[in-house]
């Protein structure tokens, strides 16, 4: 990092001190339409850690996960057994954040173990039964020992709190009011940047390359000497982890965890943001997640009043237009931009080439 | 390197290879001298290629064993047999596209190489010290096999003479004892086929050994020290070029099938 910094020429470092500015002052201007908008940002960070942890998966490695939402789930549902009155328990953050991780990278292992020969179709089926299978337990664990409380979910989950200092409470400094969420936006963004880091660097890493090898051509990957079942198993490890770290401050964010959450359209959703953004380029997959938390909200805030306007009543529900916009968006993307909005750097320096030839 | 180039590197004991009701191999038994060019010729379909994915554990093998350096092989786990010290290239050259040429070399070191997840992500000494040492001999090999110049281009932007060399490159990369090339002049014009043979006369005064499935006769017999010829999945002769080539049963298994 220190010396991604002085490589930097000024002018960069104008612009990151810029972004940085922004980066810091964005709550409070949101804060100003409505705390809501706040935690629409904190739920698109959520995203953002999700899209990059199913970027391993699917992006680097090539291997369709339709099921990572149950890695959140697994986070998610740690947190809240291990620090909510469910159980009586009430441990702190730092503890249980690395064992819903750590339970999330088991259940990443068990899934991958028995798929590590599969491909495509086969993978994407096998892992879309894995995701409903854990969200059918949570919604059944309830009996006749009560575990997950069922389709009711858990509720007054624990907020993340430093001794005294609770996240999810407001606190006056220096006379700027600090909600919960735009704490909890300082968080994440920290925790960001670090997941961005870590991203890099594993792409930037032996282990990246032994993934991008094995999604270019396993058996040649093979041929060159990468144990393609150790490193197929990192991948759904590493990406199951992120999902779990997730799910633990979605649990604490929302304070409620239920198995609704953790539907089958929420994978294809996280895909989607893959996808859309650019498999592979994790510019392009915080982009993605970013765009398709925002536009959907922002559809949801606009689309209402605007029919009212128009028309006096509403003739189209937002949510229907908002699967309509989501849908045709993703087909034209994929016609006209087939690797994304921002495609990997290798693809991109590919097409260059190309429209260099034409010339 | 008189001294040691009558000491056997790999030797295959019977093996054999079915696909349904062909039988690609058949008892195929051969011993590879450390540090010598040996080829592996015969007509399409012999089952030439068929030996390589056995050997390197792409394919399972239905007979048979490999020996190298003295231990039977884990046929079972084709990085185990890259770590063993045998590489290979494809007749149809697999390399990793969308990676520059470099990094498919970079690929190649993994085996060689330790570093996990957890030095990646703290960038520790220890991975930045193994991340230049793999990028400066992946420099090294791209010189050697003469693509430096296409380093930072995608593999599959590059010419196929240039992949050839390439994918030689990242065998390489692997530190093999044993480099095994299968049909690495198909598609090459005279010029490229004149510079594959330095190279691989270079590759063997390195000290590697050299086994080579070829289609072109006269580079097989200019450059290999010995000769097996595979017909119907069966070693029909093994000696010296000269000797193989007066061979009326070779002779016959070429004419025989001469339809290309
Ligand atoms: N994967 C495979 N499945 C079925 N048959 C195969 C396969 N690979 C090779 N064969 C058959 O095995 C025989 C030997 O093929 P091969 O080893 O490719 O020959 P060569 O490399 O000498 O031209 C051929 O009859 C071929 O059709
Ligand atoms: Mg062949």
């Amino acid at each position: 990092m220190a010396n991604f910094i002085t490589s930097l020429d000024k002018k960069n470092k104008l612009g990151l001190a810029l972004i940085a500015v922004a980066l810091i002052v964005l709550p409070f201007v949101l804060a100003s339409a409505g705390t809501a908008w706040v935690r629409i940002l904190n739920f698109a960070i959520l995203y953002v850690f999700l899209a990059l942890g199913l970027n391993i998966v699917v992006g680097f490695a090539g291997l369709l996960d339709l099921g990572y939402i149950a890695f959140y789930a697994v986070g998610a549902y740690v947190y809240a057994l291990l620090a909510s009155p469910h159980f009586g328990l009430h441990l702190p953050f730092w503890v249980i954040i690395p064992i819903g991780a750590a339970v999330a990278c088991v259940a990443g292992m068990v899934l991958g173990a028995p798929t590590l020969k599969l491909r495509g179709d086969y993978l994407a089926i096998v892992t879309l039964g894995f995701g409903e299978i854990v969200r059918v337990f949570m919604n059944n664990l309830s009996n006749p020992i009560n575990v997950t409380n069922g389709p009711k979910g858990i509720t007054l989950i624990d907020s993340f709190k430093i001794g005294s200092f609770d996240l999810g409470k407001s606190d006056v400094f220096g006379g700027l009011i600090f909600s919960g969420p735009i704490k909890y936006y300082y968080l994440l963004l920290i925790v960001l940047l670090a997941v961005i880091v870590i991203n890099k660097r594993l792409q930037d890493s032996r282990i990246g390359r032994a993934w991008v090898a094995i999604r270019e051509d396993e058996v040649a990957a093979k041929a060159a000497g990468i144990n393609t079942r150790n490193i197929k198993l990192l991948a759904f490890a590493m990406g199951a982890s992120f999902g779990g770290i997730a799910g633990g401050m979605f649990a604490a964010i929302q304070g409620f965890v239920s198995p609704e959450s953790f539907v089958l359209t929420e994978s294809t959703m996280i895909l989607a943001m893959v996808v859309l953004g650019g498999m592979g380029n994790i510019w392009g997959v915080i982009a993605g997640a970013l765009l398709l938390s925002f536009v959907p909200e922002l559809l949801r805030y606009t689309v209402q009043p605007v029919q009212e306007a128009l028309f006096g009543h509403a003739i189209i529900e937002p949510e229907v237009l908002r699967m309509l916009i989501f849908g045709i968006a993703l087909v034209l993307t994929m016609r006209f931009m087939p690797a994304g909005l921002w495609p990997e750097a290798r693809h991109r320096r590919e097409m260059e080439a190309k429209r260099e030839g034409k010339k | 390197m008189s001294a040691t180039i009558n000491e056997v590197l790999m030797e295959a004991r019977g093996v054999g290879k079915r696909f349904g009701g062909v039988q690609a191999l058949k008892d195929v038994s051969l011993t590879i001298r450390r540090n010598e060019i040996y080829g592996l010729i015969g007509p399409n379909g012999a089952g030439k290629t068929t030996f390589f994915n056995v050997l390197t554990g792409l394919y399972q093998r239905d007979d048979g064993d490999v020996l190298f350096e003295g231990n039977v092989l884990n046929l079972t786990s084709p990085h185990e047999v890259a770590r063993v010290g045998i590489a290979r290239t494809f007749q149809n050259i697999r390399l990793f596209g969308n990676m520059t040429a470099m990094e498919n070399v970079m690929v190649g070191r993994h085996v060689r190489t330790h570093q996990n997840v957890i030095g990646a992500i703290f960038r520790t000494k220890a991975e930045r010290a193994e991340e230049a040492a793999i990028r400066r001999r992946a420099e090294e090999l791209l010189h050697y096999v003469g693509v430096a110049d296409r380093a930072q281009d995608l593999a599959k932007n590059l010419s196929y003479g240039d992949q050839r060399r390439l994918e030689i490159a990242r065998a390489l990369a692997t530190d093999p004892k044993l480099l095994a090339l299968d049909e690495p002049a198909a598609g090459m014009n005279a010029t490229e086929t004149a510079g594959l043979r330095t190279l691989i006369e270079g590759v063997r005064a390195d000290g590697l050994t050299v086994l080579l499935i070829e289609h072109d006769v006269k580079l097989v017999m200019g450059l290999c020290d010995r000769v097996a010829v595979l017909d119907y999945g069966q070693k029909i002769a093994e000696d010296v070029p000269a000797v193989v080539r007066a061979n009326p049963k070779v002779i016959e298994a070429y004419i025989g099938t001469s339809t290309h």
